[in-house]
């Protein structure tokens, strides 16, 4: 095996043992199998981020045929780190919530479940991977309609509705940016992104391309749950089994952005007029309303799943507010946060499938005194929610640091954003410390003998936590990897 | 040991102390043996640097990179050397003082209380040795975070509710002002380091410039600067220890310090003696001063009282700071030092009394006195230190700070300062003199003598540091000239 193959690898480790694992019978097997895969798939992600940090970027043609007749996989910086956020959630989550999904997953569902689950591991690093739109949209119907039946893989019938209207809204997403890529396709005659980058010129600005930018924008941003797309957000996390929630919570979203970053800078910033401003014009708004409505709305929630759920859109608005200030500082800020949130977000989720295994009820009213119960599993929560909120130690600070640096850069409007980050900070804490205290500082319902989450739950927990104190101290790697992720987009000399 | 090593151990000593609290956390007294030992082991490494320090001397450590051009660092000027000698001897005095507070009072989650005491001790070290402002950032929300824990500590409704008051003003100004501060004075400087004469000549416009001074002097909420001194009082639902450690001497002092340390080190006096509009910061802290007394001259609970008191002489600290007259500056430094000691004997003493006799309302205090004579002795000894007058610390500080306004010839200072001791001395004075010449209630509400020998010896200790200061302050003002040294 040689470093070249390591692009193909990073999606068929997993595509190919999900049908394995669906035929390993009801027991333990499947689950191992898929750890053992994501795994792998994590080691492959981690090597090719190390070789892809100091390139603009590897390509791997699928089956010898060169780009633009055949599909490329292209792995940048910037998919480099996708891929380690995908792999790495998928890995921890599976490793580390065995025996809440054991309670979860009927058996007589688990080959299919951990089947699903690898094909949505391979979808997500599919779409990051590829170097072809019309490829990408394949590898985002593979991943939706495995994380279709996820999402739905548990007991609780609330899930349900919850999936339903995920898919109808997936679906339209998807279908807008299909329709999108069609109409480029006709006026480009390619699907090569590198290679539509050098042909859009000639035919940009027609009126065909201009619906396309508007197809893929939208479409995109609905399936990356972009206010006030992401109604289907809270209940798809909050029901769903939780470690589907730690999974999905720190990678689904942040795929699509991906895909609409990459779309947005790569291919039609160059050509089209004002591309810039309208890109601004139009996310900028969003993602400010993100951040305050959607933390707004966590303040108010009382279930401690869709309380975090409404806190990722928010954090979803970051990402966007950082991106939609087309500096470099600014899409640094965007992308390192992806990585940050979804270790602080991993994190909390974990901690509340911990929490599940002990409490029935996850309303924040019956958590009262949880952390008597469960110390080690709330101080790993705390952690998570420090993150969270960005306070300095932990990785959420370091993204917190360089957005309010490139917003400072912004001139009048920066000040304004500088005061917007702040006052959805400050909801942060209050939404965050809201559980603490409850969890701390209020009397046990119940009894409050100690009852810890299983040990091997704890210790993966832990592991995560620390990795947000690790890289709030040492950002180097992903800061390094999301700069020269935005060199890139921004066709900046690396 | 080297003086890198010293800096490093003033930062781990109190985490390997919270960590062997933890353990020994079934046997009491091998606990509170942990506790002892590890604030003297700090109070070792902290005062250890001090030649070093004296002699010009700036040792410095960088622990890591954080991004390009900006590092987690150490290094150690008078200020901070000062700051961290001051917080490792009071913590030895507090521990002694805790041990028969907490057992006296049978406080429930002794573990948790001494677990968070000492994480916060460690915060305030890392605060005195930050090398650049990112450093003191860090730290100042670790402090921020680890008292919580002990604001809370009753966990009562009241408690928590005193709690949130305190966590969210503390970090609604750090998160809200400070933070944007210190990524503004990054985005025109360049750099973070604290470094003498400043960093921002040249750099921003004297009209920015006091914007960003006022984003400072507010976003340090631990300086307890009107308005966002409430959390002070709210924090007093602590326990007295607590109360007195925290949030007279390690927190609030921490707030007054990163103040002084950004005018001094971030604008430089120079570069702030030009900026017109920094007049304004001046009034808003005599303001501060005048009104936080006045307020204090309301209260009925002694240690709300105190509270106000305390956030009115932090003012003094940031007053003299924004003199910008060099010999203010000293006094700015040894206020830190004076107030402590007074401070932290006032707190003491209204611990004492809460342990001994349950009382916390001052009008309950009549003949308490002649019940507790050395507890209240102190007590009168660190309200006249408050005062001002001698033989006590706070008037070696009161004399450089008004030195400094002379030197500029700043009339609102003194008329800041003369109004204020004047108003210390009329809500001090009745106090003392309502605990040794008033009638106690006939019959008694209960019998009872003084606290704990622990308590009375920590609170009599620090009452001779507060005489004693008066007489032997040399070698703390020699240090802190050197904060004027590398002056362009």
């Amino acid at each position: 095996m040689t470093a070249e193959q390591l692009p193909a690898l990073a999606v068929a480790v997993p595509l190919a043992a999900a049908p394995l694992a669906a035929l390993l019978g009801r027991g333990s097997l499947p689950w191992a199998l898929a750890t053992l895969a994501s795994a792998g798939a994590f080691t492959v992600a981690i090597l090719l981020a190390a070789a892809a940090a100091g390139v603009e970027a590897i390509s791997y043609d699928v089956g010898g045929w060169p780009a633009p007749f055949g599909i490329e996989l292209r792995i940048t910086a910037f998919s480099a780190l996708l891929l380690v956020i995908i792999t790495g959630a998928s890995t921890v989550a599976l490793a580390g919530t065995k025996p809440s999904l054991d309670a979860e997953v009927v058996p007589a569902r688990r080959p299919y479940f951990y089947a699903a689950w690898l094909l949505a591991v391979g979808g997500l690093s599919g779409i990051v991977a590829s170097g072809d739109a019309f490829n990408i949209f394949v590898f985002m119907e593979v991943s939706s309609l495995a994380s279709y039946i996820l999402i739905a893989g548990g007991t609780d019938s609330r899930a349900l509705p919850a999936v339903f209207k995920y898919l109808v809204m997936g679906t339209i997403g998807a279908t807008f940016y299909l329709i999108g890529v069609g109409l480029i396709y006709m006026m480009t005659g390619t699907l090569n992104l590198t290679d539509m980058e050098a042909r859009i010129g000639g035919v940009a600005d027609l009126k065909p391309i201009l619906a396309a930018v508007g197809f893929v924008t939208l479409g995109l941003a609905l399936k990356a749950g972009v206010f006030p797309l992401h109604v289907w957000v809270p209940n798809a996390y909050a029901w769903s089994p939780h470690a589907v929630t730690a999974f999905i919570a720190a990678c689904s979203t942040k795929v699509s952005l991906y895909v609409l970053l990459r779309f947005d800078f790569m291919v039609f910033q160059g050509s089209l007029a004002d591309h810039d401003l309208r890109f601004a014009g139009f996310l900028l708004p969003l993602a400010v309303f993100a951040v305050l409505v959607a933390s707004a709305t966590a303040m108010a929630e009382g279930h401690l799943k869709r309380l975090l759920a409404y806190s990722s859109v928010a954090q979803i608005g970051y990402m966007v507010l950082g991106a939609s200030l087309m500096t470099p500082a600014g899409l640094t800020a965007g992308i390192v946060h992806m990585f940050n949130h979804a270790l602080a977000k991993g994190t909390l989720f974990l901690a509340v499938a911990c929490l599940a295994t002990r409490f029935a009820s996850l309303a924040l009213a019956d958590l009262a005194g949880a952390a008597r119960r469960m110390p080690w599993t709330m101080a790993a929560f705390a952690v998570g929610g420090l993150s969270l909120i960005g306070i300095p130690g932990t990785a959420g600070f370091v993204s917190k640091w360089y957005l309010v640096v490139a917003a400072l850069q912004a001139g009048a409007t920066g000040a304004a954003l500088v005061a917007v980050i702040v006052i959805s900070s400050l909801m942060s804490v209050w939404y965050v410390w809201r559980v603490v205290e409850a969890a701390w500082f209020r009397a046990p319902a119940g009894g409050a003998a100690r009852a810890e989450a299983p040990p091997a739950m704890l210790a993966v927990l832990w592991a995560a936590a620390l990795a947000n104190l690790w890289f709030g101290l040492q950002p180097g790697l992903p800061l390094a990897l999301s700069g020269s992720a935005a060199t890139s987009l921004l066709k900046l000399v690396q | 040991m080297t003086a890198e090593t010293a800096i490093l151990l003033a930062v781990a000593i109190p985490l390997a102390g919270a960590l062997g609290v933890a353990l020994a956390r079934r046997l009491p007294n091998l606990r509170e043996a942990a506790s002892l030992a590890s604030s003297g082991a700090l109070a070792a490494a902290a005062w250890s640097l001090l030649p070093e320090v004296m002699s010009g001397n700036r040792p410095a450590v960088e622990v890591f990179e954080f991004v390009p051009g900006l590092s987690i660092r150490f290094e150690v000027e008078p200020l901070g050397a000062m700051f961290a000698a001051l917080a490792s001897l009071l913590w030895i005095v507090s521990t002694v003082y805790s041990i028969g507070y907490m057992r006296g009072n049978a406080e429930r989650h002794q573990t948790r209380y001494y677990v968070f005491f000492a994480i916060a001790i460690s915060a305030t070290m890392g605060v005195a040795f930050a090398g650049n402002l990112l450093t003191l950032f860090l730290f100042y929300e670790a402090l921020t975070l680890a008292t919580y824990p002990l604001v809370a500590h009753a966990g009562d409704e009241r408690a928590r509710r005193g709690a949130r008051t305190y966590l969210f003003i503390l970090l609604a100004t750090s998160i809200g002002l400070l933070l944007p501060a210190i990524a503004w004075t990054w985005s025109v400087a360049g750099t973070l380091d604290f470094t003498p004469g400043g960093v921002l000549e040249g750099r921003i416009t004297d009209g920015l410039a006091a914007v960003l001074l006022l984003l400072y002097v507010l976003g340090t909420g631990k300086a307890a600067v009107m308005p966002v001194h409430r959390w002070l009082p709210a924090a007093m639902v602590a326990p007295a220890p607590v109360s007195a450690l925290l949030h007279a001497v390690a927190v609030v002092k921490a707030g007054v310090f990163t103040i002084a340390k950004v005018v001094i080190y971030v604008f430089g006096l120079d570069f702030l003696a030009g900026v017109p509009a920094e007049r304004l910061l001046v009034w808003l802290a005599g303001f501060t001063v005048v009104a936080a007394s006045i307020v204090a001259m309301r209260q009925t609970d002694l240690k709300r009282l105190l509270a106000y008191s305390t956030v009115s002489q932090l003012s003094y600290v940031v007053l003299a700071a924004l003199v910008l007259a060099p010999l203010a500056e000293v006094g700015a430094a040894i206020h830190i030092v004076a107030h402590a000691f007074g401070k932290i004997t006032l707190f003491f003493a209204a611990g004492a009394i809460y342990v001994a006799s349950k009382k916390t309302d001052i009008g309950q205090m009549a003949g308490i006195g002649l019940r507790m004579p050395w507890t209240m002795t102190a007590f009168a000894i660190g309200a006249l230190s408050m005062i001002g007058v001698p033989p006590t610390a706070g008037f070696v500080s009161k004399w450089y700070i008004i030195a400094g306004a002379f030197q500029l010839d700043n009339y609102f200072v003194l008329a800041v300062l003369i109004a204020s001791t004047g108003l210390n001395a009329a809500y001090f004075l009745p106090i003392v003199f309502r605990a040794f010449f008033r009638r106690e209630d006939r019959p008694p509400q209960k019998e009872h003598g003084e606290a704990p020998w622990p308590m009375v010896a920590a609170l009599v200790f620090t009452a001779s540091l507060v005489v004693v200061f008066f007489v032997f302050n040399g070698p703390v003002v020699d240090l802190e000239y050197g904060i004027l040294r590398g002056r362009p």
